[in-house]
């Protein structure tokens, strides 16, 4: 492998997230959103993307994280192609694009627990932080209704 | 132009295409021999131009692929190498059957290309290697497996047998004066066919008619060929009409340069991309507006015009007429009348009646069914017809057109109709409905029986004499796509099944409502009406039966569902005015109610992912002009949801359970309509018991028998007075404008209890008290702090005069 796959990053919570990039359609800024009543709780609601109605996942409520603080900044969307179509995850913050090392990758961190384990794939080191490969197919399936 | 032209039409454009991947396939298979996926792709070709020949016909197009294909076989099977000598021979067989095709698209029969030395090629390259391994192998290559040198003659031979001249498909009457004309025609003659075969091809007139004329044209007469056969009585003017229409277009570009197949995707994203040009012009001619500058004005004047030409031409499209799926319907009534030993004569009208290409889809396998059913369960044997005084051979008659932007499409038939009755009876038997609801069946209600789920499988229908093989199958689909269809019968004289669809699924007038802070779209073919209730009717408009809210429209009552419950959001306490949208659900109607309503507006629906498949409230989604997205309402899921489709079935379930009840007499939960009586009393009564809530004008009031009756629902209503019947006095002197009455339903026939006033509808445990029949009460409880007489309506309506009940038997 001799050209290093790249990621797309993300932050959520204290967390930072990768998405390789050639998933990643676009990146929007907050958009309008349009609430589904009685869809499962991780459906935040559809937006419009140039005509074409585009579900969007809140991806902290699918992570099990705490919720958003209302007055954080309103979240961005991260458009990406999964087999079920195209979704928008919704994310705290957009970070670069990392070249990642093979080198440095390693499985879930054992400190990570419950639903978030299931959904990464694996971390690499990266020199200040840890970036977590989010499995992106499994973190689109949504969760069984509570 | 006939039907076979258009199907022979649609063989020759898939045959071009299907010739040119051909030749891409046998150049990449010369490049690369070993392919035995491009082997197989090129057999299918061959295979499929075989096929569809003979399906028509063309016998020599389909014996010269037969040859190929023969070859082909021994290819993909392994036992020849392709070589140079191989493609070749193939590439020229390709070109030889464009040819064909080319004669066939000019004359509409096949020419007469000399075929001979390519087919004894084939024939040779298929045997000739075949020589030294092909004897041993399996015959598996078809008939014409490892065919001896010798037969080569033979079958060229054939080719050249005169059987095979006239094998078109049009008319066996075809004979030698037109094709000795046509001889020349290798394929590149731009000759336009002639009027006079073109009408004799359709069988308009006579060859010997057409040479008379030519003949008298040639003796210097100036008139037309087909005039001269008008005049002469050899063909109609329509014919002729008909015939030079065929002409022109037939003058005009080939078939495979005017139309091109197109992915229905790439139309479904040209369409996705005008809605949201629509959009984009929606906010531009929102922006100008509010300038001043003209020349910004002109612009997105023309953008505006051009936009809506766009997105109608987009339309288009995908826009089909109706006898595509008709075309098929002529061979199902033949075949299928054939085998009922009936005879009917298939008319259709407004074959060009043009909706869009899903719908085309969706109707086509209702749209068989119901001719099916037409001809199998309409109409009569010829026997029966003769004895009714009818013709022989039932008349079938499709028609489709036009009508406030919806498509109508009518299925008649002539034969003995839908026996009402014994459909009811069917139904009650099948407990599809209650003795009591068919009683109060109109005849054209019980028609629509058929539709009912789980009514009918086919044997037992037949015996009715009725429909409804898989009707609701048919209903159900139909109702998929926003349509409705409704069937009339009149006994004896035949059946009209009405369907009606919506033009196009895509773009859907609807109308915009709000609830909470959200807008939602319903499809405006389910909306039947709207109401709005104000100041004090607002308070009192809604009210509950069996816990359930209900509105009294025009004297019926209507389930009424709140759109912001359904969606789990919580209804407000109090409005100030309630908006109730009627809806209109599996035949059933019911009212919506929601916070505001706001204008109809074309709306283009998208789907919705697969994230919200689950939401069954929703049907779809859409852009609205603020480019911000709506919801679509289902609803019929809406209905399901709110169960108000079920809703009879259920309440007369409710009323077997009151026996129990009332036997039982002592703590039980219960909803009781308590109503006033007198000056300060209070009375009980079942909910279960109460069919409906009514006001009459005291004016209204008549006496039948010497007793108080209303007209109620074109029937006579007894009334009772509850002040009288539990001995309690005297309502005041001063008569009230209007009675509040109770109607009940006592042993299936209607009784109105005259009451003072209604107040409210409570659920509690109830511990009767002291029970006295002879006061009609059957105890008495405490509810609201007061205490309250619960009604014992059987023995009120016995008590008050059994005899005079019973003479209202039939209520």
């Amino acid at each position: 492998m001799a050209t290093p796959i790249q990621y797309c990053t993300f932050s959520l919570a204290h967390l930072t997230f990768g998405i390789e990039v050639d998933r990643v359609q676009e990146v929007m800024r907050s958009r309008d959103l349009t609430e589904v009543p009685l869809a499962n709780d991780v459906v935040e609601g559809l937006i419009n993307l140039r005509g074409q109605i585009v579900t969007a996942l809140d991806l902290r409520r699918r992570l099990e994280l705490p919720p958003r603080d209302p007055q954080a900044p309103p979240p961005m969307n991260i458009v990406v192609r999964t087999a079920s179509g195209e979704l928008s995850l919704l994310v705290d913050a957009i970070g670069d694009v990392v070249d990642a090392d093979e080198a440095t990758f390693e499985g879930p961190p054992e400190t990570l627990d419950g639903v978030a384990r299931e959904l990464i794939t694996g971390t690499y080191k990266l020199d200040d932080r840890l970036l977590l490969v989010l499995d992106t197919e499994r973190a689109v399936q949504l969760p069984a209704p509570v | 132009m006939s039907e076979i032209d258009e199907i022979v039409g649609e063989f020759l454009v898939e045959s071009y295409e299907n010739l040119d991947r051909f030749d891409e396939d046998l150049l990449a298979l010369e490049r690369d021999p070993g392919d035995t996926g491009v082997i197989s792709s090129i057999f299918r070709t061959i295979h499929t131009v075989k096929g569809t020949a003979g399906f028509f016909a063309f016998d020599r197009l389909g014996e010269l692929a037969h040859v190929a294909e023969n070859l082909l076989g021994r290819l993909r099977e392994g036992e020849l190498a392709v070589n140079e000598e191989i493609a070749s021979a193939l590439l020229v067989t390709g070109d030889t059957l464009r040819q064909m095709l080319g004669t066939i698209e000019e004359t509409g029969e096949e020419g007469d290309e000399d075929t001979a030395a390519l087919m004894a090629t084939l024939k040779c390259l298929h045997a000739g290697d075949a020589a030294d391994s092909a004897e041993a192998t399996t015959p598996s290559t078809g008939d014409d497996a490892a065919p001896s040198p010798d037969e080569v003659p033979a079958a060229t031979s054939d080719t050249h047998g005169d059987d095979d001249e006239d094998q078109g498909c049009d008319d066996p009457a075809l004979d030698e004066p037109i094709a000795s004309p046509r001889a020349g025609n290798g394929g590149e003659d731009d000759v336009n066919p002639k009027l006079g075969e073109l009408l004799i091809g359709e069988g308009e007139t006579t060859p010997e008619a057409v040479a008379l004329a030519a003949y008298e044209q040639d003796l210097g007469d100036n008139r037309r060929i087909g005039e001269i056969l008008v005049d002469q009585g050899q063909t109609t003017t329509d014919a002729v009409d008909k015939a030079v229409e065929v002409q022109g277009n037939d003058s005009g570009r080939s078939l495979s340069d005017s139309s091109i197949r197109v992915d229905v995707g790439l139309l479904d994203e040209l369409m996705n991309l005008v809605g949201e040009l629509v959009l984009a012009r929606n906010q531009i001619v929102q922006l100008v507006g509010e300038e001043q500058d003209s020349h910004y004005a002109g612009a997105s004047q023309r953008l505006n015009l051009i936009t809506t030409e766009l997105q109608e031409g987009v339309m288009k499209t995908r826009m089909q007429p109706i006898g595509n799926v008709w075309n098929k319907l002529p061979r199902v009534v033949r075949d299928l009348s054939l085998s009922c030993g009936k005879q009917v004569r298939l008319v259709m009208e407004g074959q060009e009646t043009e909706l869009d290409k899903t719908i085309i889809e969706a109707i086509k396998d209702p749209l068989t069914h119901l001719v099916r059913n037409a001809v199998d369960h309409g109409i009569e044997l010829p026997e029966q017809r003769i004895a009714a005084g009818k013709p022989e051979e039932g008349q079938l008659t499709l028609r489709a057109f036009h009508e406030g932007g919806q498509v109508n499409i009518e299925i008649l038939d002539d034969g003995g109709g839908i026996d009402p009755h014994a459909l009811k009876q069917k139904a009650i038997a099948k407990r599809v409905i209650t003795a009591e609801q068919a009683a109060s069946m109109t005849d054209r209600e019980a028609v629509n029986l058929i539709f009912a789920a789980g009514f009918s499988t086919a044997e037992e229908v037949t015996s009715v004499s009725g429909r409804g093989v898989g009707m609701d199958v048919v209903r159900t689909n139909i109702e998929r796509i926003g349509g409705t269809v409704d069937v009339q019968s009149e006994q004896g004289q035949g059946t009209a099944c009405k369907v009606k669809i919506p033009l196009t699924l895509a773009i859907v007038p609807a109308l915009m409502v709000t609830s909470g802070q959200s807008r939602f779209a319903i499809p405006q073919l389910s909306l039947i009406e709207l109401v709005r209730l104000e100041g004090e009717e607002a308070r009192k408009g809604i009210e509950l039966v069996h816990g359930a809210p209900v509105h009294r429209l025009r004297g019926r009552l209507l389930p009424i569902v709140d759109l912001a419950g359904e969606l789990g959001r919580g209804a407000p306490e109090t409005r100030e005015a309630v908006n109730i949208v009627v809806l209109q659900a599996d035949g059933q109607s019911f009212g919506l109610v929601v916070d505001a309503i706001q204008d109809t507006e074309e709306i283009v629906v998208k789907p919705l992912g697969s994230h919200l498949k689950e939401a069954d409230l929703f049907s779809g989604a859409t852009i609205m002009g603020d480019g911000r997205v709506a919801l679509i309402l289902d609803v019929l899921g809406i209905a399901e949801r709110a169960r108000v489709v079920t809703e009879t079935t259920e309440r007369s379930g409710a009323t077997e359970d009151l026996g129990d009840i009332v036997d039982e007499r002592h703590v039980e939960r219960r909803t009781l309509l308590l109503v006033g009586i007198g000056d300060d009393r209070r009375a009980a009564i079942a909910l279960s018991d109460v069919e409906r809530l009514e006001e009459f004008a005291s004016a209204s009031i008549e006496f039948g028998n010497g007793d108080e009756v209303v007209q109620y629902r074109d029937d006579i209503l007894p009334l009772v007075r509850l002040a009288d019947a539990l001995g309690v006095g005297g309502y005041s002197m001063d008569v009230p404008e209007q009675l509040d009455v109770v109607v009940n339903r006592v042993d299936g026939r209607m009784v109105g209890i005259v009451v003072g006033s209604i107040l409210d509808i409570v659920e509690q445990d109830v511990d009767l008290r002291d029970g006295d029949a002879g006061r009609s009460v059957l105890g008495s409880a405490i509810i609201q702090g007061r205490v309250t007489d619960v009604v014992d309506i059987d023995a009120v309506v016995m008590r008050n005069d059994p005899a005079r009940m019973g003479a209202y038997a039939g209520v």
